[in-house]
């Protein structure tokens, strides 16, 4: 079994085998010679049905890039492997894994944060909304729910949801089980 | 009172308790001759401290098995013989599918899906695991010659059968116990999960193993094996199969139900009882078909059906349920006294207890291990401990044991002995342990939170998320094909099975934002007191919601009533609803009844926001009282002018008693009567088209009788909480007394040709004193006629508004005057009777006037039709 999520680092070909015939072509056990493009992510049939899909591909590419590496890419999926026991207690001070609470709950905020200013704001938030809900349902009525959804997290009254006001809001999600994935049994 | 002080001890322990106990302490020093009372008091007040702190350790279950194995013992100590058994086919029957159809209707489903494989592993693997090897080492008991018992004849089939049937994990038992221990989600539903979907396992190992019996060791032949195997997945399967194919057949069915709203929880329970009985009848797994239907079908049938249906749904099936269940566990109880279907034996009693519990335990540990290999989040031991701990056997069991073959299984007595002692053993030791040791062990407890919108919202996009990652990794697992399951189901199925309404506004996001808005209106209510008004919804708290008209809090509270609550937990405080509802009808009758005059401005309500609302409200009152009394004084004039025969044909009809007028509607029924018959045709119809449109004030006279009177009493005109009255016209609206004024000329001068009013208020007080100044000179015969009158319009008035009366007063009235047939009398006696049935509506009517100037009235009205 490849445990390619612990040592991200370090390609093993099995997992590259395993994870995307499509996106990559790996000819030697450590380099990754292709990379794929924001189309080669557009390409794939089940993304462009998911409400999600685009903003989940702009979380792959960094800040201005339209290629990413295979190293890049293991980054962003770290965020959705599952968290063992034997993290948990270890390594207190090291810094913080991707795939921690805090780290996967920043992976879903970004997605609706678009300006990056660390707060979802009425816009961003309705922008999401729209994606997620289906047409029969007005602007006006997802207005209120966007409204409602915002005054519920809210705390310091600026009509955004800060990161913190985000995690405060989930704090009793279960999102180390909803956030994760296990990708090779 | 030795045993008082003795109770009186441990219910001072609890915080709280100390000064009632001391004060009564007290109360039995000061006063001496207190003992009566304290007799009376003392009791009580122990049993309610007891009662709450016996339910907080002891399972629901347990008393019930205890209270049924008291009643056992009244039983047959008074009737000598045990009676009421817990019968197998009652119990299959009747019993256990309102808790499996409950269970599987409230099941929920995400959760339960996304735990299905740790499920189905427990459910048949365990199952099988723990039947065969506890069989297999009971017969090794056996076999070592430890059951001193002679009497146990049993071969290894013999204690692979009783295996089979004591290894099952029961869902009753579960159920009762687990809801009460609260523990995590997971763990929970994969205990419960287990314990209802091993069912299949159960009735097939059962089956097999007592066919094996039957047929006996040595005719046993390798085909009967294989066939098993294959039975197993003809049973399961097909019973998952029948339970789907039903709950297709009730979505499809509630989705054509708009117009018979009324039978649609009666569909939901008929069809979920014919899958039942279907897979009972075909031997499938019936409790497998029972739980996929309610599984299955609830999305769909919960967005097709109406609130209203919704609510009933779910409360009959909770109470349902919950019968079955406490009549399961006291019958429970009661079975086991009987003494003469068991015989003991130790070993074989301690034997089994001793079995399924490791058994059961090293079956979790095997199974978890493999699990968790695989599951994302591990379960961890003590996870496990429950799992293996919560195990409980239950009717089931004891169902099954029961139906044994005495002839074929020569031991079963002695099986129904241990079966007894297992079930109590684990529903009683098992079930008071396990709270203490979830909270010994940390184990992590569930939290009943209602779902926030941010949670839904967020959840979903997490969803969305994890789709689409496991699609660009190329992967696909459990998310992928959730999200392959969620396309499909809302490309055709939703589409297919529920109604067009419903499947527009079908959104789960849209479904949270929905509740919160009731459950905010409710809370709402019960803090905001009795005054609920659109204005006040509106207004600052809540300012995100006004904008939304279609679904503004109002609105929602107008239809669904009482049917918010929709999850589970809220049952709990539901306690609400009673206030609401309270609320809701006062507010209903603040909103229609009118106001006296001082009210006005204090009290506010949306009917009377504006002050020329005030006016509106005097000019309809006026407008009704004025054509009352037009109307009383057109009917004596047209009974005078044109309709002599007309009321000798009401006379005769009522001499015979045939009253068509009378109707239930109390304070109507007299006016209907003095209306002629022309008119009553259209009455009918045109009251029944005023129910629907609330108050519509139209000219003709007998519908404003009508209204006047329903407006103020009845709740039943006015539903909906904005009936802002219409005008009849707009020219009425605009000039409310021109249309009105024309409307009555036209109305009063067809009729009583005499007086055609200017104006209102100078018609009125032209009425009023023309009245008054016949009737100060009474005439010889209605003077007569008055003291006639004068006893029973006495007894009248109190009871104001009786119906009976004024037909009794008709009744005894006219022979007399027929006899009389002089002319002027037997035309005023009509009148005469019918002011007298009028007589309640203006008392009631016109507190103010009273008694002396209806009397005026009516004998100024005999007056004028003398004129």
């Amino acid at each position: 079994m490849c445990r390619m999520f612990q040592c991200y680092t370090e390609v093993n070909c099995d997992a590259c085998r395993c994870l995307t015939d499509e996106l990559f072509v790996v000819e030697h056990a450590r380099t990754a010679i292709l990379q794929p493009t924001r189309e080669d992510f557009q390409r794939i049939p089940e993304l462009a049905i998911n409400p999600l899909g685009d903003r989940i591909i702009n979380a792959f590419f960094p800040e201005g890039e339209d290629q990413v590496n295979f190293r890049g890419f293991m980054r962003t999926l770290a965020h959705f492997r599952p968290i063992e026991d034997n993290e948990k207690s270890k390594d207190q001070n090291g810094p913080e894994p991707l795939n921690s609470r805090s780290n996967k709950l920043h992976f879903a905020f970004r997605l609706y944060d678009l300006d990056k200013d660390d707060k979802i704001s009425r816009d961003e938030l309705l922008q999401v909304l729209r994606m997620m809900v289906g047409v029969n349902i007005s602007d006006e009525q997802l207005g209120s729910i966007a409204d409602r959804t915002i005054q519920e997290a809210d705390q310091d009254g600026d009509c955004a949801i800060s990161f913190a006001e985000f995690v405060k809001v989930l704090e009793k999600v279960d999102v180390e089980q909803k956030m994760s994935i296990r990708f090779l049994h | 009172r030795p045993w008082a002080g003795q109770i009186c001890g441990p219910s001072m322990g609890f915080p709280g308790t100390e000064g009632l106990g001391g004060l009564l302490l007290t109360c039995r020093v000061l006063c001496p001759c207190a003992p009566l009372a304290d007799a009376h008091i003392l009791p009580s007040l122990l049993v309610f401290h007891l009662s709450r702190k016996v339910t907080s350790v002891v399972p629901e279950s347990c008393l019930l098995i205890l209270l049924g194995l008291g009643l056992g013992g009244i039983v047959l100590a008074v009737a000598k013989k045990p009676k009421y058994q817990l019968e197998p086919n009652m119990f299959f029957l009747f019993l256990l599918p309102p808790i499996v159809l409950d269970s599987g209707y409230f099941m929920p489903s995400r959760l339960f899906f996304d735990n299905i494989g740790a499920i189905l592993t427990y459910a048949v693997v365990g199952t099988l695991w723990n039947s065969f090897t506890t069989g297999t080492a009971l017969w090794g008991l056996h076999q070592a010659g430890l059951m001193a018992d002679p009497g146990v004849e049993a071969g290894l089939m013999d204690f692979l059968l009783f295996g089979s049937l004591i290894s099952a994990v029961d869902p009753v038992a579960v159920l009762a116990v687990f809801e009460e221990v609260h523990v995590n989600e997971t763990l929970f539903i994969i205990v419960f999960g287990e314990s209802l979907l091993n069912d299949a396992v159960t009735v097939v190992l059962y089956k097999v193993f007592n066919s094996f019996v039957e047929l006996g060791p040595a005719h046993i032949h390798a085909t009967d094996y294989v066939k098993g195997v294959a039975s197993f997945f003809l049973v399961s399967l097909g019973g998952t199969a029948v339970g789907l194919l039903f709950a297709f057949l009730l979505a499809l069915i509630t989705r054509f139900t708009k117009r018979v709203r009324i039978i649609e929880p009666l569909f939901v329970f008929l069809l979920a009882y014919v899958a039942y009985l279907a897979a009972e009848m075909v031997s499938l797994s019936a409790i497998l078909a029972v739980t996929f239907c309610g599984i299955c079908c609830k999305k769909y049938v919960e967005a097709n059906i109406s609130q209203k249906s919704r609510t009933t749904v779910k409360y009959t099936m909770k109470t349902l349920a919950s019968s079955s269940e406490t009549i399961i566990f006291m019958f429970l109880g009661m079975s086991a006294v009987d003494t003469s279907k068991w015989t003991w034996d130790t070993a074989l009693v301690l034997g089994t207890l001793f079995f399924i519990l490791l058994f059961r335990a090293v079956g979790v540990v095997l199974q978890t291990y493999v699990l968790n290999r695989f599951r994302l989040i591990p379960l961890d031991r003590i996870d496990q401990v429950v799992m293996s701990y919560g195990g409980l056997r239950g009717a089931v069991a004891f169902a099954l044991v029961i139906l044994l073959d005495e002839a074929k299984v020569k031991a079963k007595d002695y099986f129904v002995a241990t079966t007894i002692v297992v079930v109590f053993f684990t529903v009683i030791v098992q079930g008071l342990t396990i709270k203490p040791l979830v909270t010994w062990l940390k184990v992590k407890r569930s939290d009943h939170h209602k779902p926030t919108l941010n949670e839904e919202l967020h959840e979903h996009a997490f969803d969305h998320i994890l789709a689409a990652v496991e699609d660009i990794v190329g992967h696909h697992g459990y998310h992928y094909w959730r999200d392959k399951w969620e396309q499909f189901d809302k490309k055709y199925l939703s589409q297919l099975l529920m109604r067009k309404s419903a499947y527009k506004l079908r959104d789960e996001i849209w479904d949270v934002y929905y509740k919160l808005n009731i459950r905010d209106a409710i809370s709402f209510v019960d803090q905001g007191g009795h005054v609920l008004s659109a204005a006040k919804l509106a207004l600052p708290s809540m300012p995100s919601r006004t904008s939304m008209s279609e679904s503004s809090v109002t609105n929602l509270l107008r239809e669904s009533g009482s049917g918010a609550c929709l999850d589970l937990q809220v049952i709990d405080t539901v306690r609400s609803r009673r206030d609401k509802e309270d609320a809701a009808m006062h507010h209903v009758l603040r909103g229609s009844l009118y106001k006296p005059r001082r009210r006005y401005k204090a009290s506010y309500s949306r009917h009377f926001i504006s002050p020329d609302k005030q006016e509106r409200q005097d000019k309809e009152i006026f407008r009704q009282n004025m054509k009352r009394r037009l109307e009383t004084f057109k009917s004596t004039k047209h009974n005078v002018c044109s309709s002599k025969s007309k009321a000798r044909l009401k006379e005769k009809g009522r001499k015979k008693g045939i009253h068509p007028p009378y109707t239930p509607c109390v304070a109507a029924a007299p006016v209907l009567v003095t209306v002629s018959s022309d008119e009553e045709e259209s009455d009918s119809s045109e009251t029944e088209r005023e129910d629907d449109e609330g108050i519509v004030f139209i000219a003709r006279a007998t519908d404003e009788v009508l209204q006047g009177k329903t407006t103020p009493g009845s709740l039943d005109v006015c539903p909906s909480p904005c009936i802002i009255p219409p005008s009849p016209t707009l020219a009425e609206k605009e000039l409310p007394w021109k249309g009105d004024q024309a409307d009555l000329a036209v109305y009063v001068s067809s009729e009583t040709t005499k007086i055609v009013p200017v104006d209102m208020q100078k018609a009125w007080n032209q009425s009023i004193s023309s009245l008054e100044s016949i009737a100060s000179p009474p005439g010889i015969e209605t003077g007569a006629q008055h003291r006639r009158f004068a006893r029973p319009m006495l007894e009248k008035q109190p009871q104001s508004a009786s119906q009976a009366t004024p037909e009794q007063i008709s009744r005894f009235q006219f022979p007399s005057h027929i006899s009389k047939s002089s002319r002027s009398k037997s035309d005023s006696s009509p009148e005469g009777v019918e002011q007298q049935e009028l007589q309640p509506l203006m008392g009631t009517e016109e507190q103010g006037r009273g008694l002396p100037s209806a009397e005026h009235r009516r004998l100024a009205f005999s007056r004028a039709s003398h004129i």
